[in-house]
């Protein structure tokens, strides 16, 4: 295995793309899109934390153990997420 | 195989001296000392509380403390037992002294991380104990909303954040397993050679990864509420109570595996190594483990069926919590089938494995009973539920702990304990535990609900019961405090291998050296081979 180092315009590439996220959000966060709005503001602020993983965090140049300890950390939050929801979007099936 | 060991022989007790050289140790066999300490003090406070409990129970007249202080002192008692006495007992200490040694390493990966973490356990522990002297707290251990978060006058967030505190030792103390049992293995010694211990703890360090960092979560929302009436699980601010009692049970169910599972790692050592066998299906009982630690967190809605949750969600719940008993039943059989021609000695640590699977089993079958939404709904709340978990986390996660301590003392300590003590306090802790708790099974059943102080004139017998068995179970515990201080300076030398075990830790000295084994040990043979070893004694 060896050691990948990352170029510092990488870094500060990276964090450009994070600042221009943050205001793309502030600026969508102001349209009128409905439902929409939550779905814009959780897309980019998805997009900006799979940047910081990758890249900050040196996900990407890892070895494929530490890939799948991160995969498992999003699959555990699946597992709350979807059993939670499955809760949620059930409750009112007998109502009626 | 009785070396004479010198007294002057150097080993990591006798390595260094003074107070310092244990607060700023970072060798993981006096950290492991550290947390035994520790523990143990809680663990007493949690029983002061227990007792406290039984008393008051002795009589159906709430006649000895206010029904106010009697809702503190059950949540004292949990908060104790579970999170400052349970979850770290047999990682931080067993766990602790005896990966490195099992897996022939000279240490964790991460030693300084590893004193770390006991730091973060004593201030998590201090906080707790400090809003414990300024009156408690009364939410009961599982900090239910709104009570925890509109109504409680007690010390919730100073209780909680202790428990923040706290979850923070117990992820460190999981990476640092993880990794150490993925990079620093002995050469030769491959994952299927490993001490079923050694895979029990793995899984373990899973759940303490994954699940405790949402619990840290959870107690953040409800500080948040609670201080700046943020919306969260107060339906007046457009949250819903339900989601905390997800969150909360996201971890705390498989929380009960990180108790119970190192017990069952314990109990596959404690019978292979008495009946003088290799385990019966060794990968089995290895992946049973795992599959404990993953189904552990699918199953958390059964703490839920009569909330307002979705009866849908609930079937689901219900279906998937019976698949836990899979794999814990092929453990129960496997150290069975362990047994079955085996040469069985009777020692003290076998004594309790034998306990253990016994109570364990009782625990393991009345939870698919409570996992089973009908029965549930009828005793849901009452003592059935309380015995239930006190046969796992007491009958079995105790049991286990106990029996390793019993097992492992002499390795740790280098000294043998008193035979007739220690088996007579194993039989107390056995017949004092099942006279506490299987009339709690039929007071549960009979419909007397938990949490109350004073109780209705018919339940009386069965609680005085339970009563005297808690004090015959008070004392099981005492004895072998007693007798394990007094057989570090008076007890008998242990040779390096006084029970004639297989087994890395076993090949190095009792106690061990500072860097646990003289030349770094390989391994050429699987674990637990009982057969090898009799055949290398008959040449000798
Ligand atoms: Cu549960």
């Amino acid at each position: 295995m060896s050691v990948h180092v990352t170029p510092i315009r990488v870094y500060l590439l990276i964090f450009g793309a994070l600042m221009v996220g943050t205001l793309l959000t502030v600026w969508a966060a102001f349209l009128q899109l409905g439902a929409f709005n939550d779905i814009v503001a959780m897309a980019i602020a998805v997009t900006k934390a799979t940047l910081v993983v990758l890249y900050f965090m040196h996900v990407r140049h890892s070895t494929r153990l530490t890939k799948i300890t991160v995969v498992a950390g999003f699959l555990w939050l699946a597992i709350l997420v979807g059993l939670l929801l499955s809760d949620y979007f059930t409750r009112g099936f007998l109502a009626g | 195989m009785s070396e004479r060991q010198g007294p002057r022989r150097q080993h990591y007790l006798n390595a260094t001296w003074g107070l310092k050289s244990w607060l700023l140790t970072k060798d993981h066999k006096r950290i492991a000392i550290l947390y035994l300490l520790g523990i143990t003090v809680f663990f007493f406070i949690g029983g002061l509380f227990a007792v406290l409990i039984r008393l008051e129970l002795a009589t159906p007249a709430g006649d000895m403390v206010q029904p106010d202080t009697y809702n503190r002192l059950f949540t004292m008692h949990g908060v104790m037992m579970i999170f400052f006495f349970l979850i770290p007992s047999i990682p931080a200490v067993l766990g602790n002294f005896l990966i490195p040694l099992m897996i022939g390493a000279k240490d964790l990966a991460f030693p300084k991380l590893n004193l770390a973490s006991w730091y973060i356990y004593m201030l998590g522990g201090s906080f707790a104990l400090w809003a414990m002297f300024n009156g408690g707290v009364d939410t009961g251990w599982t900090f239910y909303t709104p009570f925890s978060t509109t109504f409680s006058n007690s010390y919730v967030i100073a209780t909680a954040l202790g428990i923040f505190i706290l979850g923070f030792s117990s992820i460190l103390t999981g990476l640092n397993f993880v990794v150490t049992i993925h990079r620093m293995r002995a050469p030769g010694l491959t994952w299927f050679r490993l001490p079923l211990f050694v895979w029990a703890q793995y899984a373990t360090s899973l759940i303490q990864i994954l699940g405790t960092p949402v619990l840290a979560v959870t107690i953040l929302l409800v500080a948040a509420e609670r201080l700046l009436h943020i919306g969260i699980f107060d339906p007046a601010l457009g949250g819903d109570p339900v989601l905390f009692q997800h969150l909360f049970w996201f971890y705390s169910h498989p929380a009960v595996y990180i108790m119970v599972l190192p017990s069952m790692g314990v109990i596959s050592e404690l019978i292979t190594a008495f009946a003088r066998k290799r385990i019966f299906g060794y990968q089995f009982v290895a992946f049973a483990s795992i599959a404990i630690a993953v189904l552990g967190f699918l199953v958390w809605g059964h703490h839920m069926f009569v909330s307002s949750q979705s009866v849908y969600a609930g079937v689901v719940f219900s279906f998937l919590s019976m698949f836990v008993a899979v794999p814990s039943a092929v453990k129960v059989f496997n150290w069975t089938a362990t047994l079955y021609q085996g040469s069985i000695s009777w020692d003290t640590p076998m004594l309790y494995a034998l306990g253990f699977i016994g109570l364990f089993t009782i625990g393991g079958l009345t939870g698919v009973m409570l996992s089973t939404l009908g029965i549930d709904i009828h005793v849901h709340d009452t003592y059935f539920v309380v015995a239930h978990f006190h046969y796992i986390m007491v009958g079995g996660a105790i049991m286990g702990y106990l029996g390793g301590l019993h097992f492992w003392w002499p390795k740790i300590t280098g000294r043998l304990y008193p035979v007739f003590w220690s088996k007579l306090s194993a039989l107390m802790i056995f017949v004092g535990f099942n006279l506490t708790f299987f009339p709690q099974f039929l007071l549960g059943y009979m419909g007397m609900p938990r949490r109350y102080h004073a109780y209705p004139e018919e339940f009386q017998v069965l609680n005085v019961m339970s009563s005297a068995g808690a004090t015959i179970l008070g004392v099981g515990y005492l004895i072998p405090m007693i007798y394990f201080v007094w057989s570090m300076r008076y007890g008998e030398r242990a040779s390096s291998n006084p029970w004639g075990a297989v087994g890395l830790e076993w090949e190095t000295t009792s106690p061990p050296p500072s860097h646990n084994f003289l030349e770094p040990p390989t391994v050429d043979h699987e674990a637990y081979d009982y057969v090898r070893r009799a055949q290398e004694q008959r040449v000798a």
